[in-house]
């Protein structure tokens, strides 16, 4: 299978994968048509097998009473009637005529024969004596060429018919065994890649999410150490006299922590929605900022 | 006159290249045509005739426009047997026919053969 594992040379996207597909398809109905050709022609082969064995066979039967009503002739007649008959020659009395026949889109050539022109010189030959012999003797003549023009035609018909098989097989083949087996290859390998492609984005879209799980957790602690200084900062201040102005701001910023540390907590309950894991990063990029001030 | 010129276009000849007697009968049954230039569609051979000519005939017949079928006795068709295995279209038709010496042999016959060979592989097949 020289078909096998291979594939076309395409970019595999959405669109290039609809392409290959209509492809397939129009393959897979041109193998199912030309099998059907394939099979017609044959059927139509084998009969005209058969009509060409019983057309030889009789052809041979034919030929020998022909020959022998011309021996006939002869004895009736003289020999030198070949002379005469050598001599009187003109145009052809009897002709073929080519008609075509059309099986499957194969055209095939039939031979018709007819007679063209009335009276030739050959009419009158024997007419001395023996023209009754001469006269059996032509239309034996004029069987037999009935007959091997109804050959001609079978045979030119087998020939011509033998190629249009030959042509239509080694077609079907190259579709079964070549054209869909690569398009089949194409289609699987662009449906990998687009799956590789897909499991790409996961995997970086979670990568993204833990690295903004560390961030937010190293701003909590950030955080958590910033409000412990205050806290230790304010019992300083408490020993060394009182600031009623700063002991409120003490109180608002360990509060505005205790409420980011809850927020925290939600968030990562709540994780794997990277769209609300973004706002979040907001939050915690703005905190500092709050925070400091 | 137009119809008569159309008919005479799509009809053809018969060649004939066989032993006296077989062109002979063949002429009397009306298939001899002699053109302007005396050209003819039979050859007689006697066995004076060559081989070469034969092959001459053959070819030119084989080449003819007009020439729908060429009739040609087997035993001659022997002596040019190559030439004829080698002719393979379908127009116009070969046609080996058996002669008054020379009695018919099938398995001699190209195509014949040929058919044999198929239907008797068909016949296998089917029984």
């Amino acid at each position: 299978m020289s078909g096998a594992g291979q594939r076309l040379n395409v970019v595999p996207t959405v669109t290039v994968l609809g392409v290959i597909k209509t492809r397939l398809v129009g393959a897979t109905k041109g193998h199912q048509l030309l099998k059907k050709k394939s099979d017609a022609l044959t059927m139509q082969f084998r009969s005209i097998l058969r009509r060409i064995v019983q057309t030889k066979e009789s052809m041979g039967d034919i030929m020998k009473s022909s020959a022998f009503s011309l021996t006939e002739a002869k004895y009736a007649a003289g020999d030198n009637i070949k002379y005469i008959v050598f001599e009187n020659v003109e145009a052809a009395s009897i002709k073929v005529r080519a008609k075509t026949d059309n099986v499957a889109g194969v055209k095939l050539p039939k031979f018709e024969h007819f007679s063209e022109g009335g009276e030739t010189k050959n009419d009158l030959t024997g007419l001395a004596r023996g023209g009754q012999q001469i006269q059996l003797c032509k239309s034996a003549f004029v069987k037999a060429v009935e007959v091997l023009v109804e050959l001609a035609s079978l045979q030119t018909s087998f020939l011509t018919l033998d190629e249009a098989i030959k042509t239509t097989n080694r077609r079907v083949n190259a579709l079964e065994n070549v054209v869909k087996p690569k398009l089949e290859n194409t289609i699987s390998y662009i449906k990998g890649e687009l799956d590789e492609l897909e499991r790409e984005e996961f995997f970086r879209l979670k990568k993204v999410q833990a690295y903004k799980k560390k961030e937010l957790e190293k701003q909590l602690i950030r955080n958590q150490q910033f409000a412990d200084a205050e806290a230790a900062a304010a019992a300083d201040g408490e020993h060394g006299g009182t600031v009623p102005g700063r002991k409120h701001k003490h109180h608002h910023s360990s509060q505005l922590i205790h409420g980011l540390s809850d927020r925290l907590h939600d968030l990562l309950s709540k994780d794997d929605d990277p769209d609300f894991l973004l706002v979040d990063v907001n939050v915690s990029n703005a905190n500092p900022a709050m925070v400091s001030c | 006159m137009a119809a008569a010129q159309a008919t005479s276009r799509s009809s053809s000849l018969i060649a004939i290249i066989g032993d006296e007697d077989t062109v002979t009968g063949f002429l009397l049954a009306g298939v001899g045509n002699v053109d302007l230039r005396r050209k003819t569609n039979y050859l007689v051979v006697d066995n004076k005739t060559t081989v070469k000519a034969i092959e001459e005939a053959f070819k030119d017949f084989t080449n003819r426009e007009d020439v729908a079928i060429v009739l040609i006795s087997q035993y001659i068709a022997n002596m040019i047997r190559y030439q004829i295995d080698s002719y393979n279209k379908p127009l116009p038709a070969i046609l080996e026919i058996p002669s008054k010496d020379h009695p018919y042999d099938a398995s001699q016959d190209s195509i014949l053969s040929r058919v044999k060979h198929m239907f008797s592989a068909d016949n296998a097949i089917r029984t």
